[in-house]
């Protein structure tokens, strides 16, 4: 076992963990932050993405151990105990999630992109949400959601 | 949302949905969520390597000796615990939860070891020894329709085929295959088992899509009766499409490992063995005659159907070839029509339940031949079908095949998409890129959407004088109770996977008991020992719209009246519903003389237009239908052969939309899986059986880049049979788009020898050849 020193979502956690533990195993099972969401364990989907140090990371594709140290962020720390976010309410408004299974590492995903680019063209969504997989939506209301929190 | 005038009905409305506030924020609850066990251990299960092979020693000694295993299920102990799957045809092979001295597919489940995590489990099936004999594997369907691999054969007829296609003007050959595919949902499936040795009972909770059909089918291969084998589903499953109901097979062999090892179990699917065993589409092979008059009229259709199901016949195939049994004709008035319906087994995995479940596949076949016949005939392939459809004024109409369309205006349709899509701008410009040596083109596909199925139709697999007990529509049910608050629960059994059924069930309850949607709780989970029993299907066919919403409106509606009666014995029209419901629970001597105390309604409801087939093999194969008209406009780079969608136009009539939000949700997303199964993604197995396509890195599931941003139109053509209107629109799409996108290719090209799934690769070959 190995000692683990994370803060995610603004609380610190020591953990002993197995260093093959995944980081994914460890936010859901360990934490049990089941938010983040599990879907291909070969970092294809994107539906585990979480934020390592303010960067879109996949967490089924990183150890816990790996984690050391760092700041993480799950989609629970997204609102926290407060109103949805602006993303949040724009995918509500334009029924940009199904069964919501891909959506906690897409809102990650798109946060990131948003913390990077204030503005980001409609292509450059398009380009972001390659790295996701959802099956519900056909992708159009998503990104639709998108550009409504970066035009506004 | 929210503001409304006070005598407008939440029914029609484009309502954000209840169940995303949770969902958003990560506090979805889908079955890997729970812990509705204490204690349970970790499943994994060793996988057969071989598409087909005689098993000659396996020994989980070493496993069983592992670190922190519980034991291992072997599949002498499945064969032992369990009795085969029954099916909906009688194959001499039987099918248990896991192989037993023979293995039939790559992925198929060979033993169980449990542990006490899953890292710990995955580490012993390694040490689990097995010793395979390799046989030689059945795999191309086609080549194996004239042998044993054949399990049924059916041939139907009506009218007067032959006579029809001696007179024609024009006959179509052609032969149309449809490989397998899979929705993926994103979430996989997962079951938590939980083996009662006392009672001889077992509760399993499971992403299960049934959630009463395929329980009987558990049931019986566990050796129990239906009230021993409790099933839950959690409250949120991560998309279906169908392809969850094959859970069952999980549901039974968690169960015999929790039942042999003496403790709970749980078992979350891992995207490899996803897409290797769980399910996917079946199949198929479709000759086509086609016989036309010089005017266009289609006056003979026949198809030589072979279907290819995989390494058993799991229940409900053969369902995905009778499903569109009452529309061979499509959407159109031919009246001499025949089919010739083959099932072969093969060394691949079950097919099962994937959406569009039989469409996709049929109207390949019949869009393709349409628009061949057009170009054959020098008429315009939207004019062919023009003279062809359904006229609105023969509605309701009965197709020569027996299904009964109940509503619409095909052409109206066809006239929308045509004007949307400025098809004769669009042709003429595809014709001038054509010249200059681009490869554009122009796709059309019309489909009639049979939505909320006639479970009876399976049984035509089965001749009449052998179909057994009559089967035909399910019942749906539905519970609505108020607590002594005024608290409103209703419970249903439709098994959403997405699709948003808290939030239209909550408008139409709001409607009928004067409150507002955020008002009623819906429970969506559904428990086999409590909710009310019926062979509900969940989500099969789309059935939610129509019977799903009548259980519950004929609920509320009863519970309506027996407010209203409540509020006239009390003199207090005005009464709040607290009162009401205060009332009935705490003063059930103030109700009206012989009226029950409490404040609760369970009601059914069932399509009143499903008749079992009859003699002469006709069959009312669902209760509604829908109508698609698409216009789908290519382009195809000459150097890569990679297939752009410049333009994609669906108009859609599905009757009254309960929620135009969530019905474009699930056009949408009907047409994404569509467009997938056009340009993407298929199965493929190698000469030996191995999938090739075994992780999201080979099979190739789209993402935003990869899909067009289609244009929609919409109609509303009530269906006079159904309580709402509404029929069934989440798989229409997913019909009509890989004919559309192959007569569009197929135009393009200038060639008909077009077969989806138009990769770049594959197109490239084309382009080669």
């Amino acid at each position: 076992m190995i000692s683990v020193d994370v803060t995610v979502n603004g609380r610190r956690h020591r953990e002993d963990v197995e260093p093959r533990l995944l980081l994914s195993d460890f936010l859901r099972h360990g934490l049990g932050l089941t938010g983040t969401h599990v879907g291909c364990e070969h970092g294809v989907c994107g539906a585990c993405t979480v934020r390592l140090d303010g960067v879109a990371v996949r967490s089924c594709l990183l150890l816990a151990v790996q984690a050391d140290g760092s700041e993480v962020v799950t989609v629970e720390g997204l609102a926290g105990e407060g109103d949805l976010t602006p993303l949040q309410h724009a995918f509500r408004r334009h029924h940009a999630l199904q069964c919501g299974f891909c959506t906690p590492g897409i809102l990650i995903a798109a946060g990131d992109l948003l913390s990077r680019s204030t503005a980001p063209t409609r292509d450059e969504i398009v380009d972001m949400l390659s790295g996701h997989l959802c099956r519900c939506t056909g992708y159009t209301p998503i990104v639709d959601a998108i550009a409504d929190v970066a035009d506004a | 949302m929210g503001a409304k005038a006070a005598s407008e009905p939440w029914v029609g409305r484009p309502l954000a949905r209840l169940e995303d506030e949770a969902l958003l924020r990560g506090k979805g609850r889908f079955i890997d969520d729970l812990a509705p066990v204490a204690s349970a251990k970790h499943a994994a299960v060793l996988r057969s390597p071989y598409a087909h092979a005689r098993i000659t020693r396996l020994d989980p000694a070493r496993a069983v000796a592992a670190p922190g295993v519980v034991g291992v299920l072997t599949g002498a102990d499945v064969a032992e615990l369990s009795r085969p799957f029954p099916a909906g045809i009688d194959s001499p092979i039987p099918h248990y939860a896991a192989a037993y001295e023979a293995t039939r597919y790559v992925g198929e489940p060979v033993a169980v070891v449990v542990a006490r995590d899953r890292y710990l489990a995955e580490d012993a099936l390694e040490l689990v020894e097995v010793e395979y004999e390799p046989l030689r594997p059945v795999l191309n369907a086609e080549a194996a329709a004239e042998t044993e691999a054949c399990v049924s054969d059916r041939s139907f007829s009506y009218g007067d085929v032959d006579t029809a296609l001696a007179a024609a003007d024009l006959v179509v050959r052609e032969r149309f295959r449809f490989g397998r595919w899979s929705c993926t949902p994103v979430e996989c499936y997962g079951v938590v088992a939980d083996w009662n040795a006392a009672e001889g009972s077992l509760t399993a909770w499971a992403n299960f899509q049934g959630p009463f059909t395929l329980h009987s089918v558990a049931a019986g291969a566990l050796g129990l009766a239906g009230s021993r084998l409790r099933l839950i589903t959690p409250p949120d499953s991560g998309g279906s499409f169908g392809i969850k109901s094959a859970v069952f097979v999980y549901v039974v062999l968690m169960g015999l490992a929790s039942r042999k090892l003496g403790v709970p179990v749980r078992w979350i699917e891992d995207r490899l063995e996803h897409l290797a065993a769980s399910s996917c589409s079946s199949g198929r092979v479709t000759g086509v005659e086609a016989g036309f008059t010089s005017e266009g009229e289609l006056v003979a259709l026949r198809y030589d159907a072979i279907e290819d199901v995989g390494a058993y016949v799991r229940a409900p195939e053969p369902a995905t070839l009778y499903r569109m049994h009452g529309s061979l004709a499509g959407a159109y008035r031919v009246r001499n029509v025949a089919a010739r319906n083959r099932v072969v087994l093969t060394n691949t995995v079950p097919s099962g339940l994937n959406r569009g479940f039989g469409g996709p596949q049929l109207y390949l076949a019949l869009e393709r031949t349409m628009t061949i016949a057009a170009n054959r005939l020098g008429l315009d392939p939207a004019e062919l079908r023009r003279r062809n459809l359904v006229r609105a004024d023969e509605l309701p109409y009965r197709t020569p095949s027996g299904a009964l369309y109940d509503s619409g205006d095909y052409e109206g349709c066809l006239d929308d998409a045509l004007e949307l899509a400025r098809y004769e701008g669009r042709r003429d410009e595809a014709r001038r890129a054509r010249a200059d040596g681009r490869l554009v083109g122009v796709g059309l596909a019309c489909v009639v959407e049979p939505s909320i199925s006639n479970m009876g139709y399976i049984t035509l697999a089965e001749p009449a004088e052998t179909r057994g007990l009559p089967k035909s529509g399910n019942a749906e049910g539905c519970s609505i109770s108020i607590s002594a608050l005024g608290g409103i629960t209703v419970r249903t059994a439709t098994t959403p996977q997405g699709q948003g059924h808290r939030t239209v069930v909550a408008q139409v309850v709001a409607d009928r008991l004067g409150v507002e949607p955020k008002d009623v709780d819906v429970l969506t989970e559904v428990d086999t020992s409590t909710s009310p029993w019926t062979v509900a299907s969940g989500n099969y066919s789309s059935r939610f719209s129509g019977v799903g919403v009548g259980a519950v409106a004929a609920a509320a509606d009863r519970l309506a009246e027996k407010i209203a009666a409540i509020r006239a014995h009390l003199g207090d029209e005005t009464a709040s519903l607290r009162r009401v419901a205060g009332t009935a629970h705490w003063n059930p001597e103030a109700l009206p003389p012989g009226m029950d105390g409490g404040l609760a309604v369970t009601a059914y409801y069932a399509a009143p237009n499903l008749l079992p087939p009859d003699e002469d093999d006709r069959v009312a194969s669902s209760a509604a239908h829908g109508f698609v008209a698409d216009v789908a406009v290519v382009e195809i780079d000459a150097e890569t052969g990679e297939v752009g969608v410049l333009d994609y136009v669906t108009v859609h009539d599905a009757g009254r939309l309960l929620n135009p939000l969530l019905a474009e949700g699930q056009v949408r997303g009907g047409l994404a899986h569509g467009a997938a199964a056009a340009l993407f993604e298929r199965h493929v197995w190698d000469e030996d059986g191995n999938l090739l396509t075994a992780s999201f890195v080979d099979y190739l599931a789209p993402t935003a880049p990869d899909l067009p941003t289609p244009r929609l139109g919409h109609r509303e053509s009530p269906s006079p049979f159904l309580p709402l209107g509404a029929k069934g629109l989440g798989e229409g799409t997913t019909m009509s788009v890989p004919a559309a996108i192959a007569n569009a290719i197929a135009d393009a090209l200038g060639r008909d020898d077009v077969e989806p799934p138009f990769t770049a690769s594959r197109v490239w070959e084309l382009l080669s050849r």
